[in-house]
């Protein structure tokens, strides 16, 4: 019904940070649309709370970094042995603000590139429910949204799997337990949970436990892609899952 | 709107997203305790023995960190020692992560538990950590990143020395291999702080007992600097430890042990030369009591001359 036993690891296949560089114009398109995807969030809430822009202004700063980005093909010159892409991002992302700033040549942001669609206004809202952490350090600060962002859309694809493969009611009870469970008062018991699925204790355990290797493989795939070499995966791996507190 | 992920969800996905397959294991895992350079620490629960246990997992399929783990294993493995956390099993989780299996540690931080003792406890906890590094130097084992977090006291006071992951062992039996990765010159490993001069530069080859000698001499003084001044010969037995020049410092961890041995029960430590002021002080107050005995039957003896005249 699920994923075999031994699910040692995703295969290697060109991660989208390599194929940001690719020579051909396809593959580079592709990839700097799922760069923009686990990234606009973090880089809008960075430019809100570390570089205190208002709303409208972070937007508009937030389009035209990816824009210029496209337009000059940063990320191409991205290289995993000199820094992570995250940290490579960032660099690019303070001098543009900086450079906007200094020359406030905002008009002619953007250059004639439509406006990629992005959705602004919920990540206003994850501002105004979370109450950033403006003490942080500029890279923990862009870490962790980066990484709230990044397990958020692990979620959702983790959602999509379970529904394609009829298993709703599985990520129901993740949804519960590993969701919900966090911030709620009480975490539901698994008691509680096979009471109200109607299924035995063991029943819970099961689906819960494969459940959640499937999110770990979906996490790691996700992560390959989106890290540039071998070292970096690595690296992003253990921060992601296991180093210290952020 | 979607709820976004909370601080508290985003912590706890971490941890889901980390949890080892311990499938068809005679392990179930019961919660994190502790993050190590390769891997995470878990409490367990070995279902066949019907006991806790700790099991250090990697974080990911990785054959030469595996290669290391195995090898950390097989290193505790050799060193039998009440002072030396024991390890039970080895082997790799169904998901392709090495894990090895050994004793829980339930205690403390050696500097968290240092917080709450005093400086004869803290002395006679650190004489047992000297015997276990000593026990490890015997048997050809440097230890290379002894700092407090890696020493573990116990609720009955046993210390255990934990986290093996880059000790050397000199003269390793089996030729050099894929399953003993050597540290290659140059190589810096440890902690700042607490590693020795040699060290820090990644004189690999160069690195003896004595290089955990230092550590031992700097985990000392973390320890006392909470605590009122210390006197001069327990000063000097760090200053020994902790020396520049590895020449300058004790021969191994037991000479050092000894040395606070010898602090403890108030005779002449071999890192200070005492002067003659000094001995006094330090006899006085040794036989504090005989001598307040003998002063007080003194007074009293004039007293009564005195009365009887």
């Amino acid at each position: 019904m699920d994923e075999p036993a031994r699910s040692s690891f995703p295969p290697t296949r060109l991660s989208v940070v390599r194929a940001a560089g690719s020579a051909d114009p396809e593959a580079r398109a592709v990839a700097f649309e799922t760069l923009v995807g686990a990234y606009w969030k973090p880089v809008y809430k960075y430019l809100r709370v570390r570089w205190r822009a208002t709303d409208a202004d972070a937007e508009d700063l937030t389009q035209g970094f990816f824009a210029r980005a496209l337009e000059k093909a940063w990320f191409a010159g991205y290289d995993p042995r000199r820094a992570r892409f995250r940290t490579f991002l960032r660099a690019c992302l303070d001098g543009f603000v900086s450079n906007e700033r200094q020359a406030a040549t905002r008009l002619k942001r953007g250059g004639g590139v439509a406006p990629l669609s992005l959705d602004f206004a919920a990540a206003e809202g994850e501002l105004a429910a979370l109450a950033p952490h403006s003490a942080d350090d500029p890279e923990t600060f862009f870490h962790r949204e980066w990484a709230r962002s990044f397990f958020a859309s692990a979620v959702e694809a983790l959602r999509a799997a379970c529904t394609a493969g009829g298993r709703e009611a599985a990520f129901r009870l993740f949804e519960r337990y590993d969701l919900e469970g966090p911030a709620a008062t009480a975490r539901p018991t698994y008691a509680l949970l096979a009471a109200e699925a109607g299924l035995s204790v063991s029943q819970v355990t099961n689906a819960l436990f494969a459940v959640r290797r499937q999110f770990r493989r979906l996490v790691l795939e996700r992560l390959r892609d989106l890290t540039g070499s071998e070292e970096e995966f690595r690296a992003e791996a253990r921060a992601l899952l296991g180093e210290g507190d952020w | 709107m979607k709820e976004p992920l909370s601080d508290a969800v985003l912590a706890h996905l971490r941890v889901v997203a980390d949890w080892p397959d311990l499938s068809g294991t005679r392990y179930e895992a019961v919660e994190p305790v502790g993050r190590g350079g390769m891997g995470t620490v878990y409490r367990a629960r070995d279902l066949e023995l019907d006991r806790d246990v700790a099991l250090k997992v990697l974080d990911l399929p990785d054959p030469g960190l595996a290669a290391r783990l195995r090898r950390e294993a097989r290193v505790l493995a050799r060193l039998e020692h009440p002072g030396i956390v024991p390890v039970h099993d080895v082997g790799t989780l169904p998901d392709g992560r090495a894990f090895y299996a050994m004793k829980l540690v339930r205690g403390r931080p050696f500097d968290a538990w240092a917080r709450t003792a005093d400086r004869a406890g803290i002395l006679q906890a650190f004489v047992r950590l000297c015997e276990a590094v000593a026990f490890a130097h015997a048997h050809g084992v440097l230890h290379r990143d002894l700092k407090p977090a890696n020493v573990m006291v116990g609720p009955f006071g046993e210390v255990l020395v934990v986290d093996w992951g880059v000790a050397r062992v000199a003269a390793e039996r089996d030729a050099p291999g894929p399953d003993t990765p050597g540290t290659a010159h140059g190589t810096v490993v440890g902690t700042p702080g607490f590693m020795s001069p040699e060290q820090a530069r990644g004189e690999v080859d160069a690195l003896d007992a004595r290089s955990d000698v230092y550590a031992l001499g700097a985990i000392l003084r973390a320890l006392l600097a909470p605590l009122e001044a210390p006197p001069r010969p327990l000063r000097s037995i760090c200053a020994r430890a902790s020396a520049e020049r590895a020449a300058d410092r004790y021969a191994g961890a037991e000479e050092l042990g000894a040395d606070v041995s010898r602090f403890l029960r108030q005779v002449p430590v071999l890192a200070h030369p005492e002067g003659v002021l000094e001995r006094a002080r330090r006899l006085a107050v040794k036989y504090r009591t005989p001598i307040l005995l003998v002063l007080a039957y003194m007074v009293m003896r004039v007293v009564l001359i005195l009365l009887a005249g």
